[in-house]
């Protein structure tokens, strides 16, 4: 029943749907108010009947009811609750259904908060994400089906991919999603604009905190998934350059430059042309990442040919959204009217630059994604392109991009004084210097490039800071004077320093683990000791246990530095029995922001064991970055001029303030 | 049927792939050359696997590529050598930096064309409209703006 039910809940959703895809419209075109807000009411009845859809195969998956072919596929009675539950996504249909239920929340959001829009921008925005939910349930209906019943059930499901049983599947997928299908709320806002032919600051002021939402959940996705696939996959990488990886950075860094121009177009009402493209341009990256990971076609152009319906399918939506959307805009992008003139050298100027860069790096890795492919279709050449080729060609643009980020904030609207901002910038400079030679000094072996990144990162960090000490008078003022006016500094400024601080951590990460990372890899017997950057490690023993479904070898090691024990880690290694697949469960020890990280090989039969023992400098840095990233956007999320709701009129009290 | 059971679980379990990439057994003497198998490797792909490098992968297949690195160092080939001989061997599919050639270029010069067409592009369109004249001016507001904007002064007039 539950099956049936969440499979009528889908179709119900689709017929919500197409309602919403047209009523709205007629209703905006006709002026009439009770049709444009059928869109509001079917958007929170779209929510509520995928929510339910969505609910069903979770319980179906927690009920281990096996006769529903998805869940026999992927699940197991033995598996813990926990991934249960996260195995919902942890598959083609299920995810696909999360995709819909997360841009159908989406849609509820804007019509549940969306009352101080204008009422047929509502009605367009909320019409073009039906649009895009019509195409996705028929997808999820035709091809992929999650509530398909098997005939003769069988006794036991076939347990889920063993590295996807992990907390990293609970978080990473949502998060992602979020960010993906978020940024379809920019996309509509949109395509509504060109329909309407209408398009002004306001219209950047209600799309920018959507936008900074999608971008904040994508952010976070990108460092989890990078974080789990560094602790998870055993040997210490966390980033691979994987066309998978690329499908989420594009959006990523297209969402980037979007979350700019939309700040010049809010603030001077320049850039509109190019801030719509962006919109477009950024969900179609999205779509064409669901299309990449769900279609097969990045595994081999011949697994795609073999099996083409879904692909097929995919690539007529993303056909037919990014071509129409595209269309669209040429046909109606001249009729928008330029506004807001800017020298060269000013705010805007700086953040046009970070929209070129950042686009030229987004392209880059379209390219390297899709090249490949192409070649092989076009000429049957076949060839790879992998970091190798990304961390030459990505590297330089965005070493430009860092150097010019500290100066973005600190030039002027209209017309900037660059030697002006330089002469500001001079001690962040000096501080870039000092980390370069510390490092230089420091530093053993490596690259001669490594330091000059590292004064880079210190650069941008310190520039952060330079923003806000000038802002807030810190130093020049009293201190009164100081906390009051950091107080009284908006969000979003303290949000940007964050954020670009952020970028600069992340690089020191970067380049601290790629140069200074030490490797020890050996066969250990019982009692062998180990030595790595002054740690100790001693394996004390093996022992075997069993968990509840899989067994698990776990290897004891006694941890100690100059004789002083530190810690006891216990890497281990499970086997599922079931899939016959087995995992490496790293044991990680920290130690500021420095890992000691263990995984085990295979042990041998006189019970020795193959152990990779690495120690990674600074290694978190790589995620504290972008959390730090995330922080700035959810503090420039709550800026006083973005928050929900018109601004209370102003008390009798601030007007008596002298000028500053 | 327990001791069946359990003889298949040691069956799945031997027949498991090695688990990590780079063997103790496979390490070379040599601290240099090792380094420089390192190196080779990483920029090696594992043609079964989904684009991982022969430095990442556990499959068989790139710790026969692992070796065949080695042997062609031990054997006192130069890096470029070696990767000749691996691309006569496996074709270009086996290098993840493709080499700058006729079928590559676009894919090569992309990134810096782009950068220096957009930047001029964009400094010749500034530079253009900088000198064009004053600011346009906004759009007109609709009747509906209009009237919510007569409200909100008349809110305004209202409170003290």
């Amino acid at each position: 029943m539950i099956a049936e039910s969440g499979h009528y809940a889908l179709v119900l959703a689709l017929g919500l749907a197409l309602i919403q895809s047209v009523v709205p419209l007629i209703g905006a075109r006709l002026r009439d108010v009770a049709l444009m807000n059928v869109a509001r009411s079917t958007a929170l009845a779209q929510l509520l009947f995928v929510g339910a859809s969505f609910i069903a195969l979770v319980m179906l998956h927690v009920n281990s009811d096996f006769s529903v072919a998805n869940v026999y596929e992927n699940s197991h009675s033995m598996k813990p609750l926990l991934y249960k539950i996260t195995g919902v996504w942890g598959n083609h249909e299920g995810s696909m259904l999360l995709w819909v239920s997360i841009l159908a929340l989406f849609g509820g959001l804007v019509a549940a908060f969306g009352n101080n829009l204008p009422l047929s921008l509502r009605a367009h925005v909320l019409a073009v994400q039906a649009w895009v939910a019509s195409a996705f349930y028929l997808f999820i209906l035709v091809t992929s089906n999650p509530f398909l019943r098997i005939a003769s059930p069988p006794i036991e499901g076939r347990d889920l991919n063993p590295v996807l049983q992990d907390i990293g599947l609970a978080v990473h997928p949502p998060m992602l999603y979020l960010g993906y299908v978020g940024f379809s709320i920019s996309f509509s806002f949109a395509i509504a604009a060109l329909m309407e032919g209408r398009i002004d600051a306001a219209w950047a002021r209600w799309v920018r905190p959507w936008t900074l939402v999608a971008w904040i959940f994508l952010t976070l996705g990108i460092a989890m998934g990078s974080y789990w696939a560094y602790y998870e996959l055993g040997w210490g990488g966390w980033w691979f350059w994987d066309p998978v990886e690329n499908a989420s950075l594009m959006p990523w860094l297209s969402g980037t430059a979007l979350l700019h121009s939309a700040l010049v177009m809010e603030k001077r009402n320049a850039l509109k042309v190019w801030t719509i493209l962006l919109s477009i341009l950024t969900f179609s990256l999205s779509l064409l990442g669901t299309f990449l990971v769900r279609s097969g076609v990045i595994t081999s152009v011949h697994a795609f040919a073999t099996d083409p319906t879904r692909g097929v399918f995919i690539l007529l939506i993303l056909c037919l959204f990014i071509g129409g959307s595209l269309s669209l805009f040429a046909g109606r992008a001249t009729s928008l009217k330029q506004g807001g003139l800017f020298a060269p050298i000013s705010r805007e100027g700086a953040l046009v630059l970070n929209n070129l860069l950042l686009t030229v790096a987004c392209a880059v890795v379209l390219f390297g994604t899709l090249y490949p492919l192409a070649m092989e279709m076009l000429a049957d050449f076949k060839m790879s392109v992998g970091a190798p080729f990304y961390n030459l060609t990505f590297a330089p643009l965005f070493t430009l991009l860092l150097l010019a980020v500290p100066f973005g904030p600190m030039l002027a609207w209209k017309r900037g004084d660059l030697l002006g901002v330089t002469q500001r910038l001079l001690a962040a400079g000096v501080a870039g210097l000092v980390a370069v030679a510390i490092a230089w000094g420091w530093a053993t072996g490596g690259s001669t490039l490594a330091p000059l990144a590292i004064g880079l990162g210190v650069f941008v960090i310190a520039g952060a800071v330079t923003d806000i000490v000038e802002r807030t008078g810190l130093v020049r003022l009293p201190f009164a004077t100081v906390l009051h006016r950091a107080r009284g500094l908006p969000r979003s400024s303290w949000g940007t320093a964050f954020a670009h601080a952020g970028l600069g951590v992340a690089l020191i990460g970067i380049v601290c683990e790629t140069t200074w990372n030490s490797e020890y890899i050996a066969t250990m017997k019982q009692n062998d000791v180990a030595h790595i950057s002054g740690f100790d490690v001693k394996l004390d023993g093996v022992l075997q246990r069993q968990g509840p479904n899989y067994r698990e070898m776990i290897a004891e090691f006694n941890v100690s530095r100059d004789g002083a024990p530190l810690s006891v880690m216990t890497p281990s290694k499970r086997s599922f029995t079931t899939r016959g697949s087995s995992t490496t469960e790293a044991a990680l020890l920290t130690r500021g922001a420095s890992q000691l990280y263990i995984s085990l090989g295979d042990a041998n039969a006189e019970g020795a064991i193959a152990v990779r023992i690495y120690y990674k400098p600074m290694v978190l840095l790589i995620w504290w970055g972008p959390v730090l990233m995330a922080f700035g956007g959810v503090l420039s999320l709550s800026d006083r001029r973005l928050r929900v709701g018109a601004p209370k009129p102003a008390r009798a009290k601030q007007r008596l303030q002298p000028a500053e | 049927m327990r001791r069946i059971m359990a003889a298949f679980a040691l069956l799945m379990l031997l027949a498991l792939p090695a688990a990590h990439a780079v063997q103790p057994d496979e390490i070379m003497s040599d601290p240099a050359k090792e380094a420089r198998a390192r190196e080779l490797s990483r920029e090696l792909r594992c043609m079964v696997c989904q684009n991982q490098s022969i430095d990442d992968s556990d499959a068989p297949l790139a710790r026969d590529l692992r070796l065949l690195v080695r042997e062609r160092i031990g054997a006192g080939d130069s890096n470029s050598q070696v990767l000749d001989f691996l691309v006569a061997r496996y074709g270009e599919f086996v290098l993840l930096k493709p080499r700058f050639e006729r079928q590559t270029l676009l894919l090569w010069l992309l990134g810096p064309l782009l950068l220096i067409g957009g930047g001029v592009a964009l400094w010749l369109q500034i530079r253009r409209r900088a000198r064009g004249g004053a600011d346009l001016p906004a759009p007109p507001l609709t009747p509906d703006e209009q009237a919510k904007l007569a409200a909100l002064k008349s809110e305004e007039t209202k409170s003290p």
